[in-house]
C-alpha cells in the first residue's frame, strides 16, 4: 500500500484507544439520559460528573464552572453573546481569531449590540498587551484573544493580558479560545487570569461534537440555548454522554505540568520540517519563529497556489491544509495572514502542516522528499 | 465515495495539456486574465493558421497559476480549441469546459470562467494586431 502521512492534526485528531474504550459503554449498554432518575440515568449522570471533575482539575477551577457544549465554536458563541446580553457595551477582539469568535463578534457588531475594537497584530501574528490597554473604554465588557492561532501557530501572551486586565479593573471579562493549546501549554485558568475559556475534544484525541466552556464563578452571562436545566442551567439539551466521557478521558492524558516530553518530541520534528521546507526557494515561515505552537509549521509559498499544492501532496498520500482563498468555501484570503501584513498575492500560497502523536521522523523525511518537486512543477506551469 | 473533483479534473491537473508559451509574432495572440477573488492568473497564447481562407487555431499554449480547477480548466479549454476554426474557438463557453471535465464543485465554478475569457482575449489580441 502507498505510504500515507497525516499532517493535519490542527484540523482534527484520531480518538485515542483508551478514550474510545471509556466512551464505548455509553454508546451501548449505559445509554441512559442523565436527567432520568432510574439507574440508567444515574449511571450517565455520574459519568458526566466525573468528566466535569477531570476537566476542572486540568483547568484548575471548580466543576461548577465547567459547561459542556457541542464544540469550541458553540463555547465561543455562548461566551461572547452570553456576556453581551447581560450588559450592552464595547468588546475588544483580536483580528486573527478563529471564525468561531470572529464571526460571533461580527454578528454582535451587525445587530448593534456592541461596538467592537479589532486588535491589530504584528507581522508574526502577536497581539501587544499595550494595544489591549489602549483599547479599553469605560463600557468595555469583554476581551477575547485566542491562546494559539490555528493557522500560523503563534502563542499569544494570555497570562500577560490577564494580569494587565486585572490591574486595570475587575469588570472587564477575559475570554480565550484555547483549542490548539490544551495539549502543549499551561491552561491553568488562575495563572492565565481568564474568566472564560473554550475548548473542543476532537483537537486533543477525543471525539468530535463535544466541547467545553469554562465560566468563572460570578461571571454575568445569559445562556444562548434555552430549554431544560442541564449544565447548571447554562446550556439546555440532553447531554452528549459518551462524548463528554470521551472528552474527560482525553484531557486526562495532557497533564501539562507533569509531562513536557510529548511537546519536546513534536517540536523537534516540527523544527526539522520547518528547516527542510525553508530550504526551498521563495518560501517563508508564517507566525512567530520562537513563540509558536510545538505542532504547527506554516508557510507561504511564492508562485504556487495552496489548493494545488494540497492536491499534489494528497496524491502522495500527505494530508495538510491551506488558508488559500481557493480552499475556503467563501473564497476569501485568510484574515489571519492579511492582518499580519502578508500580501494578498502571497496568501494564495499558504500551506500548513500540523503534527501529532503518531507523526514520525520518517513522515517528515517523506514530506521533505515529496514537497519540493510539487512546488517546482506548479511554478513551471505558471505564467513567468 | 463522491470526490470533490472528478477523475477528469484530477487527470488534467496531474498532466495538463499544452503548457508553455509561443514566440511573439503577427500570427500569435496573447490573452492574460486574472481572478482577484481566487488569485488565479491565466495566460493563453494562440497561433492562427489559414486553411482554405479560414482562420483556425494552429497551436495553443497556456500558463496558469492557480488552484486545481484553474489548472484543469485551462488544460481542457486549450485541448478543446486546438485545430478548430477561430470563430468556433471564440464561442467556447465555460459551461462547455465544465461539462467536458465531468463537472466542477459549485464553489469552483468561478474558476472556469477564466479559460474561456483568456481565449477570447487572445483572439481579440490577434485581431487587433492584424486590423490593417
Amino acid at each position: 500500500m502507498k505510504k500515507k502521512v497525516y499532517l493535519d492534526y490542527a484540523a482534527t485528531t484520531p480518538v485515542e484507544p483508551q478514550v474510545f474504550a471509556a466512551m464505548e459503554p455509553f454508546l451501548k449498554e449505559k445509554f441512559g439520559n442523565p436527567s432520568s432518575i432510574h439507574s440508567w440515568g444515574q449511571e450517565a449522570r455520574a459519568a458526566i460528573d466525573q468528566s466535569r471533575e477531570q476537566v476542572a482539575n486540568f483547568l484548575n477551577c471548580q466543576p461548577q464552572e465547567i459547561i459542556f457544549t457541542s464544540c469550541a465554536t458553540e463555547s465561543n458563541n455562548l461566551a461572547l453573546k452570553g456576556v453581551i446580553e447581560a450588559q450592552k457595551c464595547h468588546i475588544i477582539v483580536s483580528s486573527i481569531e478563529h471564525h468561531g469568535v470572529l464571526d460571533t463578534a461580527k454578528h454582535l457588531e451587525r445587530t448593534g449590540a456592541v461596538e467592537v475594537t479589532w486588535l491589530p497584530v504584528d507581522k508574526y501574528g502577536l497581539v501587544d498587551p499595550e494595544d489591549v490597554k489602549k483599547a479599553i473604554k469605560d463600557n468595555t465588557a469583554l476581551v477575547s484573544v485566542g491562546y494559539i492561532n490555528n493557522e500560523v501557530g503563534t502563542i499569544e501572551p494570555i497570562a500577560e493580558i490577564g494580569k494587565l486586565l486585572k490591574s486595570i479593573n475587575n469588570r472587564v471579562l477575559f475570554h480565550t479560545d484555547a483549542v490548539q493549546a490544551i495539549q502543549f501549554l499551561d491552561c491553568d485558568v488562575q495563572k492565565l487570569g481568564v474568566d472564560l475559556l473554550s475548548l473542543s475534544a476532537h483537537k486533543f484525541y477525543g471525539p468530535k461534537g463535544v466541547g467545553v466552556l469554562y465560566i468563572r464563578k460570578g461571571t454575568p452571562i445569559i445562556r444562548q440555548q434555552d430549554g431544560g436545566g442541564q449544565e447548571h442551567r447554562m446550556r439546555a439539551g440532553t447531554e452528549n454522554v459518551a462524548g463528554i466521557v470521551g472528552l474527560g478521558a482525553a484531557i486526562q492524558s495532557f497533564a501539562y505540568a507533569q509531562d513536557k516530553l510529548p511537546a519536546e518530541r513534536v517540536k523537534k520534528l516540527r523544527d526539522k520540517l520547518i528547516d527542510g521546507i525553508l530550504a526551498i526557494s521563495g518560501v517563508q515561515l508564517t507566525g512567530h519563529p520562537e513563540k509558536r505552537a510545538p505542532h504547527i509549521a506554516s508557510f507561504v509559498v511564492d508562485g504556487a497556489e495552496g489548493e494545488a499544492m494540497l492536491l499534489g501532496l494528497n496524491r502522495e498520500g500527505i494530508a495538510a491544509s491551506s488558508g488559500s482563498a481557493c480552499t475556503t468555501p467563501l473564497s476569501k484570503p485568510s484574515h489571519v495572514l492579511i492582518a499580519m501584513g502578508i500580501s494578498q498575492e502571497l496568501t494564495h500560497g499558504s500551506l500548513r502542516f500540523s503534527l501529532g502523536k503518531q507523526t514520525t521522523e520518517q513522515d517528515i523525511d517523506y514530506v521533505l522528499e515529496k514537497l519540493p518537486p510539487i512546488i517546482e512543477r506548479l511554478r513551471e506551469i505558471a505564467p513567468k | 465515495m463522491k470526490q470533490f473533483y472528478s477523475d477528469k479534473v484530477l487527470e488534467h491537473f496531474e498532466n495538463p495539456r499544452n503548457i508553455g508559451s509561443l514566440p511573439e509574432g503577427p500570427d500569435v495572440g496573447v490573452g492574460t486574465v486574472g481572478n482577484p477573488i481566487c488569485g488565479d492568473i491565466m495566460k493563453i497564447f494562440i497561433k492562427v493558421g489559414k486553411k482554405d481562407d479560414e482562420e483556425y487555431v494552429e497551436d495553443v499554449k497556456v500558463q496558469t497559476l492557480g488552484c486545481g480547477a484553474a489548472i484543469a480548466t485551462s488544460s481542457m479549454a486549450t485541448e478543446m480549441i486546438k485545430g478548430k476554426p477561430l470563430a468556433e474557438a471564440e464561442e467556447l463557453s465555460n459551461q462547455a469546459v465544465v461539462e467536458a471535465l465531468d463537472g466542477l464543485p459549485e464553489v469552483k465554478k468561478h474558476c472556469s470562467v477564466l479559460a474561456a475569457q483568456a481565449i477570447k482575449e487572445a483572439i481579440e489580441d490577434y485581431r487587433q494586431k492584424n486590423e490593417n
